[in-house]
């Protein structure tokens, strides 16, 4: 499959520039700090919440939170990722010889998207060590664990074919960053409005990134979640097939 | 089927300029093709269409008999092209990005090494393999994006102004290399630098304002270059009826003092006839030379009179 010979050297190319190497550092440092302050709020409220009945484990108290705030920070960072994906290789027009190799449009697409989402995948991979850090000196509900990470992983594979698309249509790397932080903040945001607005609320609602997000946290995987992400990834690859083309069929 | 290329009828408009006007042409075998044209006549668009990077209006493209349109895959297995901007990724090294392309043209592991071997030698690279290609000056960028062209050994290799930027000896090596790369392959290489047609092509194309004005072999263009004219000078006052009724003179233009522009017939040079004749009358003979026409005044001729010579083409 050719697709894997794209996605390899995207993620090759991403290593080979400081970029991937200091997000990376930075949002660990970041995490680790806030999964700390999580960890002593948790010291501090345990005594307080052992007797009572039905009281939050450790999982809902450290793992939930720090999987939010995964989830804003790399609101912030994805775009920098995605941004190059195509707007970069058409301003070096190097597009050219991914048109001229015998790929199709849907490999070329597919490539960059599993190329930016395997690097995303060992974010992923590296965040969960923290929780799992746990497991040394206590218990840990591994079922939530597993939505949670299931719920990442499906948010950022969103923001990276969102991220894919924008940068599809951008001349510039930097427009592309900087609108596909925009059009994930306000997909993250869209429902503020929703929850006093009678029917157009449902709408809103259920457009909203945070709301699939939140709910998967706490551990409930819906259909309706994994299907919302599902169909958020395949629209946004498809159209990004659909932009790539149209460099083809008219400039 | 010997054909390698078969282009029939192709247009392309952006919006409602028409950049590439009813082009058609073959290319066979062992046939280096010389694509001429001024800036903006539609070079890079027709080549563009042949490598599948952009869509015709309307017209069939086929790569050694496959439709690219129709099995675009299949056809671009048989294509190798380097656009006027060497696609590469300059923070790779060059062996780490001509074995990506190796790959992405399927090229199985085991030959991999091979075809690598093969390309950088031919391309004069053999020693920067470990370097980015980022460090490497214009003309071994260049060098890579041809080795690109020619990994996956195709059918037909197409190459958009490979000598723009470089130096005149890489100049020379380049079309060394694209004289033999023009035995096994098809190759079709666009210039607007007349000599380097002259020198390594087998057929030349004119194009302009979209359309092809000019479709011949090297040698018929050698032929539309023969001089038809002679310049004549002598001492002496010439009989002018005298010089004029000699076979084969067709008119007289006269110069200045005792120089004459001699025009004759295209297969039967007067020059012999005309020297005896001056000289056994006594005009004393002080020049005589045949007039060649230049590549370059060809083809000014047929870009700024394109009408005239529409005519004669069709």
């Amino acid at each position: 499959m050719m697709a894997f010979v794209i996605a390899g050297r995207e993620l090759r190319t991403l290593f080979l520039s400081p970029l991937a190497w200091s997000i990376l550092g930075v949002i660990q440092i970041i995490l680790a700090y806030m999964f700390l302050a999580q960890l002593d709020y948790y010291m501090m409220l345990q005594a307080r919440i052992a007797g009572l009945e039905d009281a939050p484990g450790i999982t809902d108290l450290i793992v939930a939170p720090l999987f939010g705030n995964a989830g804003v920070i790399l609101l912030l960072v994805t775009p920098l990722l995605t941004m190059r994906l195509i707007s970069e290789e058409r301003r070096n027009r190097t597009l050219s010889l991914l048109f001229t190799a015998p790929v199709s449009m849907a490999e070329i697409v597919l490539g960059k998207y599993l190329g930016v989402f395997a690097f995303l995948l060992i974010m992923v991979g590296m965040i969960i060590l923290m929780p799992l850090s746990l497991l040394v000196g206590g218990g840990l509900d591994l079922g939530k664990l597993a939505a949670c990470t299931l719920a990442l992983t499906l948010l950022l594979a969103g923001f990276a074919s969102l991220g894919l698309y924008i940068s599809a249509l951008a001349s510039q790397p930097t427009v592309a960053a900087v609108s596909t932080f925009g059009a994930l903040l306000l997909l993250w945001i869209i429902d503020w409005t929703g929850t006093t607005a009678g029917q157009a609320g449902g709408v809103l609602e259920y457009a909203s990134l945070l709301r699939h997000y939140e709910s998967l946290l706490k551990g409930l995987v819906s259909t309706t979640d994994l299907v919302y992400f599902l169909l958020f990834i395949t629209t946004f690859l498809v159209l990004s097939v659909h932009r790539l083309d149209n460099d083809r069929l008219q400039k | 089927m010997t054909q390698l290329i078969h282009v029939e009828q192709l247009y392309r408009y952006y919006g409602d300029h028409c950049a590439v006007d009813n082009v058609s042409f073959d290319l066979e075998k062992g046939e280096i093709l010389g694509f001429l044209g001024p800036n903006g006549a539609g070079k890079s668009s027709t080549m563009q269409m042949i490598c599948g990077n952009l869509a015709p209006t309307s017209g069939q493209i086929l790569i050694n008999g496959i439709d690219i349109l129709d099995n675009p895959k299949e056809a671009k297995r048989e294509l190798g092209y380097l656009p006027e901007i060497p696609p590469v990724y300059r923070e790779l090294t060059v062996n780490e990005y001509l074995r990506y392309c190796g790959k992405l043209h399927g090229i199985p592991k085991d030959k991999l090494k091979m075809a690598l071997d093969q390309a950088k030698e031919r391309c004069g690279l053999t020693d920067v393999g470990e370097r980015l290609i980022g460090n490497l000056s214009k003309g071994y960028q260049q060098r890579v994006g041809i080795a690109q062209a020619i990994l996956h050994t195709p059918a037909v290799i197409v190459l958009d102004e490979p000598t723009a930027g470089l130096d005149p000896i890489q100049i020379r090596e380049i079309r060394e290399l694209i004289r033999e790369l023009g035995k096994e392959h098809g190759v079709i290489l666009s210039t607007h630098i007349l000599p380097e047609v002259q020198e390594s092509c087998t057929q030349v194309q004119i194009i302009h304002k979209g359309k092809l004005v000019l479709n011949d072999s090297i040698e018929g263009l050698e032929q539309q270059m023969r001089a038809s004219s002679l310049v004549l000078e002598t001492r002496a006052e010439p009989d002018l009826p005298r010089l004029s009724s000699v076979d084969g003179v067709q008119k007289l233009e006269p110069l200045s003092g005792h120089r004459y522009r001699v025009f004759h017939d295209k297969d039967k040079s007067p020059a012999e006839r005309l020297a005896e004749l001056v000289v056994s009358s006594g005009w004393g003979l002080l020049e005589l030379t045949s007039e060649r026409r230049s590549m370059e005044e060809i083809f000014i001729d047929i870009t700024t009179h394109t009408p005239i010579v529409e005519e004669q083409a069709a």
